[in-house]
C-alpha cells in the first residue's frame, strides 16, 4: 500500500472509530439534575459538600452505565448554580435550572434562599430539595419544597430529652450567628427546651459569622455556668472555635447542635477539645453504613481528595429523586406526577445496612410526605471520630 | 473590666497587624488592595501546611508564610499591578484588578486546600485564670504579645532602616522621593511585598487561635478598610489606633451589649457613619489625600 492511501485509510479510520465512540458515548439520553446553593464564603462547605456528592454520585451512576428509569436508561448530569447565600442569587439560579428545562433541584442550603425560590419553582414545575427549616415551605400550600435533611424541631427534642434522661441536664444555654437560619434554629430549640422543662439559663448571645475570637462572645454565656451549651445553627467553620474557646474559658458541660459537622474540621480545630460534641449525622458510621455507602465515600474521596461529613446526608436527596422518577417514569416532565408518587413512594435503601427504606416522612411536622427520611443519627465526637449516640426516624 | 481590657488588648493587635499591610499598599500605590484577606487566608494556609500537616516547627512554618507572600507580592506588583498603573490613569482599573485577584485567590484556595475548616495543633497549651476576673488561654497571649512585637519592629524597621525612609519618603510625595534618587519601581515592590508579608505573617500567627476557611478573605479586608478609614488611609499610625480602637470597641460591646443580642457591629457601623461624617480623612489622615 502506498503511504499516501495508507495514511488516508488510518485517516478514515480514526475518523470512523471517533465517531462510533460518539455514538456509544451518546447513546443514553442525558438528564438534568439541578443545583443552587452556596459554594463560596464562609458558608461555602455547606454547599460545596452538597455539589461534591451529586457529582460524586453522578459520576458513579454514569461510570456504571447510567441510571434506568422506566425503559429509558439515562446519564446523569449535574447542573450547579453558586447563589453565594444571596436570596436574590437564588431566585436567578433557579431561573437558569427553568430555562435549562431542569424540573428537579437540590438546594438552596439556607432560609431565606429557599423561601425566595419558592415562587419561581412553583411557577416552573421545579421540585425542590432545601436544606432549610421554615415549616411554612413544606405546609400546604406550598408544594414543590422537599426538606433534605432532619430539622432541628425534630432533632432538637429528641438530643435534649436523651441529655436530660441520661445525663441530668437541667440547665441550657443557646448561642446562635446574628444570621436567619441559626436565630431560627435557636428559637426552635428554646421552645422545644421549654417544653422539655429545661431552665434556659442564656438566650441572647450571638456572633457575627465571621468572628475570629469566640471568647469575648462566650465569656457572658459561660457566667451563666449552664450544663448544656447549644451552638444552634452553627457552621462547620465556627464549630471548633466555638467549642474551644468555650473549654478554655472552663465549661465542663455538654456542647451539641443540630447540624451536621465533620470529623476532622473538629479534630483540627478542638482537638481533644471536641470530645464529647454531640451533633447530628447522616449514616456512615461504622454501625449502620452499608457497603454502597462505603463506595460513595470511597468515590468522593477519589474525586476530591477528602471526604466530608456532611455528605452522609448530603448523599440522599438525589439518590431519592431518581429512585421516585423510577417509580413513576412520568415525573420526568410532570412535577405533579412525581408529587403523586411521593405519597406512596418506598424503595430499598442503599445507604445503611438492614432493611431500612427510603420514603417521604414530614406529615407529622407539615401536614403532608414534603420531606426526605433521612435516619436520625446523632453522633457524639471521640478522639477524632464520631460514634453512634442513638438513632431515630421522623415523621 | 479586666477581660474586657485584655480581649481588647489581643482583637486590637490582631487587628492593627491586618490593617498595617493594607494600609502600606494603599500609602505606596493608592491601591486599594481587595485581595488583602485573600493574602491573609493564604498566610494561614500555607502555616497551616508546614506546621499542621508537614510537622515544621511552628516559626519556620511562619517564616514560610511571610516569604511566600513577600514573593507573591512582589510578583503581583511586578506583573499585574505596576504594567496598570503604567498604562492606566484611571484609579478603577486597579481596584478591578485587585477585586479580579480576591476572586482568583479564592477559586485557588478551594482547589488547592478545600472547602472545609483547617486549624492545627495549639502552640502552647494551658489556660491562665486570675480569679474567673480574667481567663485568658497562654496562647492567645503568646500570639498577642508576637503581634504587638511585629508591629513595633515593623515601626522601628519603617523608621530607621533605609528601606523603610525610602517607603516613606515614597509615601510622602512619589516624584519627590523619585527626585531625590529613590529608585520608585524597586521600592513600590518592596513595599507590595512587605504589605503582602504582613497579610502572610498575620494569618499564620492567627491560624492557631482562629483556623482558617476560604471564606474568611473577604470579611477580613472589610475589617481592614474599617480600621484603615478610622486612623486615616494611608496612614501607618492610623492603620494601628484603627485597629486598637475596632477591638476594644468589639470588645466592650460585646461583654455590656450581649444581652441586647448582636447590635455590637451595629453600633460600630453607625458610630463609623458619624464619625466619617464629622471627619471623612479619619483621625491621623490629610484631607488632601
Amino acid at each position: 500500500m502506498k503511504r499516501r492511501t495508507l495514511m488516508k485509510t488510518s485517516v478514515a479510520l480514526a475518523v470512523s472509530v471517533s465517531a462510533m465512540a460518539s455514538a456509544v458515548w451518546a447513546e443514553n439520553p442525558v438528564l438534568k439534575i439541578g443545583f443552587v446553593g452556596v459554594t463560596s464564603g464562609p458558608a461555602a462547605a455547606w454547599g460545596i459538600s452538597n455539589q461534591r456528592s451529586m457529582e460524586a454520585r453522578a459520576d458513579w451512576i454514569n461510570e456504571s452505565g447510567g441510571y434506568k428509569i422506566g425503559d429509558t436508561t439515562y446519564d446523569i448530569e449535574i447542573v450547579s448554580f453558586d447563589d453565594q447565600k444571596d436570596p436574590k442569587r437564588a431566585i436567578a439560579g433557579m431561573e437558569k435550572m427553568a430555562q435549562e428545562g431542569i424540573h428537579y433541584v437540590v438546594g438552596p442550603n439556607v432560609d431565606d434562599g429557599a423561601a425566595a425560590v419558592r415562587p419561581v419553582a412553583e411557577a416552573q414545575g421545579i421540585m425542590y430539595f432545601p436544606y432549610a427549616f421554615p415549616k411554612e415551605l413544606y405546609t400546604a400550600p406550598a408544594s414543590n419544597a422537599v426538606l433534605g435533611m432532619v430539622a432541628n424541631y425534630q432533632s432538637g427534642p429528641a438530643i435534649y430529652k436523651y441529655l436530660r434522661d441520661e445525663k441530668g441536664v437541667q440547665t441550657v444555654a443557646f448561642v446562635a450567628a446574628n444570621e436567619s437560619d441559626p436565630l431560627s434554629q435557636r428559637d426552635g430549640g428554646i421552645e422545644a427546651a421549654n417544653a422539655l422543662g429545661l431552665e434556659v439559663v442564656s438566650d441572647n448571645v450571638t456572633y457575627q459569622v465571621d468572628t475570629t475570637d469566640f471568647t469575648p462572645v462566650l465569656t457572658p454565656v459561660m457566667r451563666t455556668q449552664p450544663d448544656l451549651l447549644v451552638l444552634s445553627g452553627v457552621s462547620p467553620a465556627n464549630a471548633p472555635q466555638l467549642i474551644r474557646s468555650a473549654r478554655e474559658l472552663g465549661f465542663q458541660g455538654v456542647i451539641s447542635t443540630e447540624t451536621a459537622q465533620d470529623a476532622t474540621v473538629l479534630r483540627e480545630g478542638a482537638g481533644d477539645l471536641a470530645n464529647g460534641f454531640i451533633s447530628v449525622g447522616g449514616a456512615s458510621t461504622p454501625e449502620i453504613a452499608s457497603d454502597d455507602m462505603k463506595e460513595f465515600v470511597k468515590r468522593y474521596t477519589d474525586m476530591f481528595g477528602e471526604y466530608n461529613d456532611e455528605s452522609n446526608t448530603k448523599v440522599y436527596a438525589l439518590e431519592y429523586i431518581l429512585a421516585t422518577l423510577n417509580a413513576n417514569p412520568a415525573g420526568i416532565d410532570d412535577v405533579s406526577a412525581f408529587q403523586t408518587t411521593m405519597d406512596t413512594f418506598e424503595a430499598p435503601n442503599p445507604f445503611m445496612n438492614g432493611d431500612a427504606k427510603m420514603r417521604y416522612v414530614g406529615s407529622t411536622s407539615f401536614g403532608q410526605k414534603r420531606q426526605i427520611a433521612v435516619p436520625l443519627v446523632v453522633n457524639v465526637y471521640q478522639d477524632g471520630k464520631f460514634d453512634t449516640l442513638f438513632v431515630a426516624e421522623v415523621d | 473590666m479586666e477581660q474586657i481590657l485584655a480581649n481588647g488588648i489581643y482583637l486590637g493587635a490582631q487587628y492593627a497587624m491586618i490593617a498595617l499591610g493594607l494600609t502600606l499598599i494603599f500609602a505606596l500605590m493608592n491601591v486599594l488592595n481587595f485581595a488583602h484577606g485573600q493574602m491573609y487566608v493564604l498566610g494561614g494556609f500555607v502555616t497551616y501546611t508546614f506546621y499542621g500537616q508537614l510537622g515544621w516547627p511552628f516559626v519556620l512554618a511562619l517564616l514560610a508564610s511571610c516569604i511566600t507572600l513577600a514573593v507573591l507580592g512582589a510578583l503581583i506588583e511586578r506583573f499585574l499591578f505596576a504594567p496598570v498603573i503604567r498604562r492606566s490613569n484611571r484609579e478603577e482599573s486597579t481596584m478591578l484588578l485587585a477585586a479580579g485577584l480576591a476572586f482568583f485567590f479564592d477559586a485557588v484556595i478551594l482547589l488547592v486546600f478545600g472547602e472545609k475548616q483547617r486549624g492545627v495543633p495549639k502552640i502552647v497549651d494551658g489556660v491562665f485564670n486570675w480569679d474567673f476576673k480574667l481567663i485568658m488561654p497562654y496562647d492567645r497571649i503568646l500570639i498577642c504579645v508576637l503581634a504587638i512585637l511585629s508591629i513595633v519592629s515593623f515601626i522601628l524597621f519603617m523608621q530607621y532602616s533605609k528601606t523603610g525612609r525610602a517607603l516613606r519618603a515614597l509615601a510622602q510625595d512619589r516624584t519627590a522621593a523619585q527626585l531625590m534618587g529613590v529608585n520608585v519601581a524597586r521600592y513600590s515592590m518592596i513595599g507590595f511585598a512587605l504589605g503582602a508579608m504582613l497579610a502572610g505573617l498575620v494569618g499564620g500567627l492567627l491560624v492557631t487561635i482562629t483556623g482558617v476557611n476560604l471564606g474568611m478573605g473577604g470579611p477580613t479586608s472589610i475589617k481592614a478598610f474599617m480600621m484603615v478609614m478610622i486612623g486615616g488611609a494611608g496612614v501607618i499610625s492610623g492603620a494601628i489606633a484603627g485597629g486598637i480602637i475596632l477591638g476594644f470597641m468589639e470588645a466592650i460591646g460585646l461583654a455590656v451589649l450581649s444581652q441586647y443580642g448582636d447590635i455590637t457591629y451595629l453600633l460600630i457601623f453607625v458610630s463609623l457613619m458619624i464619625f466619617l461624617a464629622i471627619r471623612p480623612q479619619g483621625l491621623m489622615g490629610k484631607p488632601w489625600g
